[in-house]
C-alpha cells in the first residue's frame, strides 16, 4: 500500500519488447505483401501499356494516284458494276513506282509496293470510284494505312541496326521510309480503324468492332437470364426453401459449381445448346446462355449472402404489424439486399465479359468480318478476339492484343467501379 | 403446494433447493378474473428442435391492465411472449403445442391466419427496430399492408393519431419525411409503438422494451405504457423488477420454463408464495 509499484518490472519490459517486436515484423510482412501485390499489379499495367498504346495510333501514306482509264476502264463504257470488278492494284503500283523513279528491278519494286498496305489502299480506291465514277481519268490524292511492318518500323519496334536478313525490312525500304516520312508523306494518325472495324487477314486493317459487339450481345443474353433466375433462386433458397438436406444438397451443389471450371459450361453449351436443341454455332444467343450458366451460382451465392446481411429484426418488425413473410421479404429484406445484389451481378457480368473458354467451345471463335447485326449470326468476342489476335506471330497482332486487353481492362474496371458506385448510392439512402 | 411456511425461509436460498417445492401457484384473484381474460392459455408447450423451452404453461390473461413477465435469463418469457401472437411460427423448428383462446378463440386453430392474428397482437421487441425508412413510412406500413386508409388523407390521420398515442408527434411533427433510424433509441422505441398501434391491435406485446434506454427514456416509456393501458392489452417481459412493480397490475413468474406463479403485482412482490419467487425478488432487488 505505501510502497509505489513500478510501472513495470524488467520482464514485463522484456515481454512488451518481444511483443512489439512480433507486432513490427507482422505489419512490415503484410505491408510487403501488399506491396508485392501492387507490384505485380502495376507491372502487368505497365507492359501492356507498353506494349498496346501503340495500337491506338497508326501510320499513314498519302499518295497520288492517276485513275487510269486504260487500266480500270479498258472498254471506255464507265459501268459502274464493272468498275468495280476492275484491279486497282496495276494503278497503286504505277503510283508507288511514280514516287522512286529510281527503283526499277523486280526485287526492288516488290519491296517498294510491300511499304503500302495494299488491301487498304484498293479498298479506299474502289470506294472513290463506286461513289463518283466521273473521277476515272483523272489523279487522286489517298491516304492509306502503311503496311504492318512500317508501322512497327516507325514505332520503334524493329531494331534498324541489326542485321538485314534478320529483320523483315531491308536497307532500301528503310531509306524509302525515312524519306516519305521527312516529305511528310508519311505520317501518324489516331487509329480510329481499330474501334471500327472488324477482324481482318491485315493488322493495319484490323479492329475490335465485331467482337465488342459479340461480346456486348452475348452479355445482355447473360444479364437477361441470369439476373432474374439468380435473384429468384437465392430469394427461394435464403427465405422460403425449407431447410432439410434436398436444399443442403442443392446449396452445396450450387456452392460447387460456382468453382466449376469455366470451359466445363462451354461442353455443357455445346451438348445441350448445339447438339441437343440445334442452336446455331458461333452465336452471341447461345455464348449469352453458356455466359448466363456460369455466372449463375456466382449471382445466387451474392444474393443470399446480401439477404442474409439483412438483418433479421428487420423482417420481424414486419411480421410482427401482420405482414406476410412474402411481403415481409419484398417490401423490406430485398431493397436492402438490392445493393449487394446489384454488386454480385455487376461482378458476375464483368467475370463473364472476361471469359473465353467456353465461347470457344461453342464456336464463338470465327474470323468475324461483319458486325453481327442479330443474336443468331456468328460473332467473336473481345476476349476470344485477343485470343486469336496474340496467336499470331507478327508484331503487329501482338500490339493489337495488348490494346484489345487495355480496352477490356477498362470496360471491366468500368463495371467494377460503377457496382462500387452504385452500392455506395444506395446504401447512402439511409 | 407451497405455503405460508415458504415466507420463513431464508430469503438467500439458492433455486436448487428451493426447486424442489415445486408446482406452480395460481393466484385465486386471477382466477375470479377469469370472465374478462384476452388469453386463456391451457397446457402451453413450445419445443426447439427435441429441446421443450416451457413446459405446460396455464395462464390467463387479463383483458385489461399490464402484465408483467419475470424471470431468470433463459426461463422461456420470450418464447411465452411468442406464443401470442405466433411468431414462434417464424422460428424454424419451433413447435408450439397445447391451446391458447383469445377471446375465445383458439389462435392455433387450422384456418387461422399469423398474418390477422399479428395485425390483432402488435410488438414491440427488445431493440428498436424501425423499418430503415422515413418516420412516416414506418407507421404507414402496417395500414397500407391492410388495407386500413382508403385515401392519403386518412392515411395521415393514422400516422398522426398513433405518433399522439405513442406520445412522439410532438418530437417528430416536423421531419416525418426523415429516417425513422435517425432517431435516438427512446424515440425509435416510441416509433416502433407507434408503428404497432397504428395498425389498431388490440394487445400489444413488449420484450424488454425498456433494455436498451437510459434512465430517462425508460421512465417515458412506462409513462406511455401507464397510458397504453386504458386503452390496450399490454404483457411486457421485463429483467426489471422495479419496472414490473411499476407498470403492471399482473405479473407472472417464470423459472426454467414454467410458470411458478402468476397474480397481482403487489401480491407477487410483497408476499411470494413460491420459494423461487422469492429467491428471485430478494435476489433481485436485495
Ligand atoms: N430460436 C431458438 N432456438 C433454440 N432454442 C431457443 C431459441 N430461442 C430460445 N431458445 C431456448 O429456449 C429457452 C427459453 O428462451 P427465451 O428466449 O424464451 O428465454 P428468456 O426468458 O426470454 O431469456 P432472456 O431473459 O435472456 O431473454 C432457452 O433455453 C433458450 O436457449
Ligand atoms: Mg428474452
Amino acid at each position: 500500500m505505501t510502497d509505489a509499484r513500478p510501472l513495470a518490472d524488467r520482464a514485463a519490459l522484456a515481454r512488451i519488447a518481444r511483443r512489439r517486436r512480433g507486432e513490427a515484423a507482422f505489419r512490415t510482412a503484410s505491408m510487403a505483401a501488399v506491396v508485392a501485390a501492387v507490384a505485380m499489379l502495376g507491372w502487368l499495367l505497365v507492359t501492356l501499356v507498353g506494349s498496346g498504346a501503340t495500337a491506338f495510333y497508326q501510320h499513314v501514306i498519302t499518295l497520288d494516284v492517276a485513275l487510269d482509264p486504260s487500266k480500270l476502264d479498258p472498254t471506255g463504257a464507265r459501268d459502274p458494276a464493272e468498275l468495280q470488278k476492275a484491279s486497282f492494284r496495276p494503278i497503286l503500283q504505277s503510283a508507288i513506282y511514280g514516287r522512286f523513279p529510281e527503283a526499277t528491278g523486280r526485287d526492288e519494286r516488290r519491296e517498294l509496293f510491300a511499304l503500302i498496305s495494299v488491301a487498304g489502299a484498293t479498298d479506299r480506291l474502289r470506294r472513290m470510284v463506286r461513289d463518283d465514277p466521273a473521277l476515272v481519268g483523272t489523279t487522286v490524292r489517298i491516304t492509306a494505312p502503311v503496311s504492318d511492318v512500317v508501322d512497327q518500323l516507325l514505332k520503334g519496334r524493329i531494331d534498324r541496326k541489326v542485321d538485314a536478313t534478320l529483320r523483315p525490312v531491308s536497307d532500301r525500304q528503310i531509306a524509302w521510309i525515312d524519306a516519305l516520312r521527312a516529305s511528310g508523306e508519311i505520317k501518324a494518325r489516331f487509329n480510329a480503324t481499330f474501334f471500327t472495324a472488324t477482324d481482318s487477314r491485315d493488322p493495319e486493317l484490323a479492329g475490335i468492332a465485331s467482337a465488342v459487339v459479340g461480346s456486348a450481345m452475348a452479355l445482355a443474353v447473360a444479364l437477361m437470364l441470369a439476373a432474374p433466375i439468380g435473384i429468384a433462386a437465392a430469394l427461394y433458397l435464403e427465405e422460403f426453401a425449407p431447410k432439410n438436406r434436398i436444399t443442403d444438397i442443392i446449396e452445396i451443389n450450387i456452392n460447387n459449381l460456382a468453382a466449376v471450371p469455366s470451359i466445363v459450361f462451354g461442353l455443357l453449351g455445346l451438348a445441350v445448346f448445339l447438339s441437343f436443341f440445334g442452336l446455331p454455332r458461333s452465336a452471341p444467343l447461345v455464348g449469352g446462355f453458356v455466359l448466363a450458366l456460369m455466372t449463375l451460382p456466382t449471382i445466387i451465392i451474392a444474393a443470399r449472402s446480401a439477404l442474409a446481411a439483412v438483418p433479421p429484426s428487420i423482417a420481424a418488425a414486419a411480421l410482427s404489424v401482420g405482414a406476410s413473410p412474402v411481403q415481409a421479404v419484398f417490401h423490406h429484406k430485398l431493397p436492402l439486399a438490392a445493393p449487394g445484389i446489384l454488386t454480385g451481378v455487376i461482378i458476375g457480368m464483368a467475370r463473364a465479359l472476361g471469359e473465353t473458354a467456353p465461347l470457344l467451345m461453342i464456336g464463338m471463335v470465327a474470323f468475324v468480318t461483319e458486325i453481327p447485326s442479330s443474336l443468331t449470326e456468328p460473332a467473336s468476342a473481345l476476349p476470344v478476339q485477343i485470343f486469336l489476335w496474340s496467336d499470331s506471330p507478327e508484331r503487329a497482332w501482338a500490339e493489337r492484343a495488348s490494346a484489345a486487353i487495355l480496352v477490356l481492362l477498362i470496360v471491366l474496371g468500368a463495371m467494377n467501379a460503377a457496382a462500387i458506385f452504385l452500392r455506395q448510392r444506395l446504401e447512402k439512402r439511409w | 403446494m407451497v405455503n405460508d411456511t415458504a415466507l420463513k425461509l431464508d430469503v438467500g436460498r439458492k433455486f436448487s433447493e428451493a426447486a424442489a417445492v415445486g408446482g406452480a401457484v395460481i393466484d385465486l384473484a386471477a382466477a375470479k378474473a377469469e370472465e374478462k381474460a384476452k388469453f386463456v392459455c391451457r397446457g402451453v408447450r413450445v419445443h426447439y428442435g427435441a429441446k421443450e423451452a416451457l413446459h405446460g404453461v396455464d395462464m390467463d390473461v387479463p383483458d385489461a391492465g399490464v402484465t408483467a413477465l419475470i424471470g431468470p435469463s433463459g426461463c422461456g418469457k420470450s418464447t411465452f411472449l411468442r406464443v401470442f401472437n405466433r411468431m414462434n411460427d417464424t422460428i424454424p423448428g419451433a413447435r408450439v403445442s397445447g391451446s391458447v383462446l383469445m377471446d375465445g378463440a383458439d389462435i392455433y386453430a387450422k384456418g387461422v391466419d399469423p398474418v390477422l392474428l399479428r395485425a390483432r397482437v402488435g410488438m414491440v421487441f427488445q431493440k428498436p427496430n424501425p423499418f430503415p425508412k422515413s418516420i412516416y413510412e414506418n407507421v404507414a406500413y402496417g395500414p397500407r399492408i391492410h388495407g386500413l386508409a382508403a385515401s392519403r388523407g386518412e392515411l395521415d390521420a393514422i400516422v398522426e393519431g398513433s405518433l399522439k398515442k405513442a406520445a412522439l408527434w410532438e418530437e417528430v411533427k416536423d421531419r416525418l419525411k426523415e429516417p425513422g433510424t435517425g432517431l435516438s433509441g427512446g424515440q425509435q422505441q416510441r416509433l416502433v409503438i407507434a408503428r404497432a398501434i397504428a395498425v389498431r391491435p388490440e394487445v400489444i406485446l413488449m420484450d424488454e422494451p425498456a433494455s436498451a434506454l437510459d434512465p430517462i427514456a425508460t421512465a417515458r416509456l412506462e409513462e406511455l405504457i401507464d397510458e397504453l393501458r386504458k386503452n390496450y392489452c399490454i404483457i411486457i417481459v421485463t429483467h426489471s423488477m422495479a419496472q414490473a412493480a411499476r407498470v403492471s397490475q399482473k405479473t407472472a413468474f417464470f423459472h426454467l420454463g414454467d410458470l411458478v406463479e402468476f397474480g397481482d403485482t403487489r401480491a407477487i412482490f410483497t408476499n411470494p408464495k413460491d420459494q423461487r419467487t422469492q429467491d428471485y425478488i430478494t435476489g433481485r432487488t436485495g
